[in-house]
């Protein structure tokens, strides 16, 4: 923000500063049936997620011989929203699948597993904005929980600009902030090691001068969440 | 990947210890496994609870609505019960229409609560022939070892009772979302019924399967109890007898007595817990 442009947004509506991260907590091991499991809370946001996995992909004709598939599967609990939602596939649940495949595949040594399929199951328990993102932190858990070969972690986060200021990981409350220019959406994926992005969405509006500085926002918080997903995954062993 | 134990050895192995008196994990035949129960899973919804059942796990969330009430109906809310068998709970569970498993789970729930008269729907009455309160009963399975009905149908009761209306806006005569009120459903705690299954399995007898136990049985009777002050034994309020092995009218007894014990200490634990939970909701305001 260059010092002539005040930002609207001088402090959040839960008194964090602007880049830090809602309190986490994860766990995994959660779900005793699957191959891997995890819980991911952040702040009013829960995700949990399982994994089935690798299996033989039936039908036949759907098999990768050259490697193996992720298949994701991500859904909200009809109570963990205030206005109920009916269960089942939606357009929106669709596409997190989607963006979610492709942030997740690239780690998992796919190449290793060929003719394979791993199941990914996310459901939002309680959603307080950014359920994508702890979505894919629970997820990526699940996945080195159930032993899968991976090259290295994969966490995301929800950056936000709110009005002209950058904030990391925002709530429903951020979210539908309408004064000056608005509240954007940035979820974002990082990897651990080679900093490397792969989840990137964005609604609102910001700046291409600003672009660079989101993006650092969400390669620190990205940082801090690798920690507790690590040091969960460290904890079960 | 997992091994499934081949369906023949796995009875073999039940019924011979069952003739024992012994089930696989060591239980009893008439002897159910711990109970948990988590309140608050999301503050989103009216209510909402986690029953653990052994490694069973079930989540349930109340949330309302409203709506026009149904011809004949005119002044009675209205409730409606549903079951997800969740893939994330179950390697054989799958996406797609809700199976008749889980039609069949949510259908039984909700008569023994329809049945037993446990809410009282008068009272969810906003205007006659127009608008009423629905209430969503919601319940998605977390991991799956057998004995769903008798779980998910603890977690339907636990969050009735903890449920509290929404706030509903005067001038718009909407639901203000996400705001509720101090108000609890209007339930009639001396209709609150409880279930239990009883399995056959050979000439043998048992409650609270595990999932493979549940997989091999012969029959099943849910029965669904509850206990009105002006009677002097405990009522049946629903029932539903599934498998094809037929039951003798000495065994339907049977099921029905191992019932009404278990209503007992499903009843003190109900109590048990919504004290707890009770005091812990004291604890945070006072903090």
């Amino acid at each position: 923000m260059t010092k002539d442009e005040k930002s609207l947004y001088t402090k959040r509506s839960d008194g964090r500063a602007f880049d830090s991260i809602r309190e986490i907590s994860a766990k995994v091991g959660v779900v005793p049936n699957a191959d891997g499991s995890a819980i991911f809370a952040q702040g009013d946001t829960i995700a949990i997620a399982s994994v089935y996995g690798p299996k033989t992909h039936h039908p036949k004709n759907q098999q990768n011989p050259e490697k193996g598939v992720i298949r994701v599967h991500y859904g909200m609990l009809s109570f963990s929203v205030t206005e109920r939602i009916k269960p089942g596939v939606s357009r929106r649940s669709q596409e997190i699948n989607q963006v979610t495949e492709w942030a997740l595949s690239n780690v998992v040594m796919l190449e290793e597993l060929p003719g394979t399929v791993i199941d990914v199951h996310i459901n939002i328990l309680q959603a307080n904005a950014g359920t994508r993102c702890a979505g894919i932190n629970a997820a990526a858990m699940a996945l080195a929980h159930a032993g899968i070969p991976m090259k290295e972690m994969v966490s995301a986060v929800a950056i936000g600009k709110m009005d002209k200021t950058i904030v990391s990981d925002v709530t429903k409350e951020e979210e539908d902030m309408e004064e000056g220019e608005g509240a954007t959406d940035i979820p974002m994926a990082f990897l651990s090691h080679s900093e490397k992005i792969t989840l990137l969405q964005l609604d609102g509006r910001i700046q291409v001068d600003r672009f660079g500085e989101a993006l650092e926002a969400g390669k620190k918080a990205c940082k801090k969440i690798f920690e507790i997903q690590k040091k969960a995954l460290k904890e079960a062993e | 990947m997992r091994i499934r134990m081949p369906y023949k050895l796995t009875k073999k192995n039940i019924l011979e210890a069952m003739s024992k008196g012994k089930r696989l994990d060591g239980r009893g035949l008439l002897e159910h496994r711990p109970i948990e129960v988590r309140f608050g899973v999301s503050k989103n919804a009216e209510s909402s609870v986690i029953v653990k059942w052994g490694k069973t796990e079930v989540a349930c969330g109340i949330k309302m609505g409203l709506q026009e009430p149904y011809t004949g109906h005119e002044s009675e809310g209205t409730m409606t019960t549903s079951v997800e068998l969740l893939p994330l709970s179950s390697p054989n569970f799958e996406y797609g229409q809700p199976s008749i498993e889980a039609v069949e789970i949510a259908r039984v729930i909700d008569r023994g609560i329809r049945e037993s008269r446990f809410i009282d729907f008068e009272k969810l009455c906003i205007k006659e022939g127009e608008k009423v309160w629905s209430i969503y009963i919601d319940i998605a399975t977390i991991n799956d070892d057998g004995n769903l009905i008798d779980a998910g149908a603890l977690a339907a009761v636990l969050a009735l009772r903890t449920a509290r209306f929404p706030v509903l806006d005067e001038e718009t005569g909407k639901i203000d979302y996400g705001n509720f009120t101090d108000k609890a459903l209007p339930l009639v705690n001396e209709n609150m019924p409880l279930t239990t299954t009883c399995y056959k399995i050979g000439n043998h007898i048992f409650i609270d399967p595990a999932r493979e136990e549940e997989d091999v049985a012969d029959a099943r009777l849910t029965i669904e109890i509850f206990k009105p002050e002006s009677q002097k034994v405990e009522m049946i309020t629903a029932m539903q007898k599934g498998g094809e092995m037929p039951l003798s009218i000495e065994e339907a007894e049977k099921m029905v007595s191992e019932a009404t014990k278990m209503f007992k200490k499903l009843n003190i634990l109900v109590e048990e817990e919504l004290d707890k939970a009770k005091k812990d909701t004291k604890k945070k305001k006072k903090e």
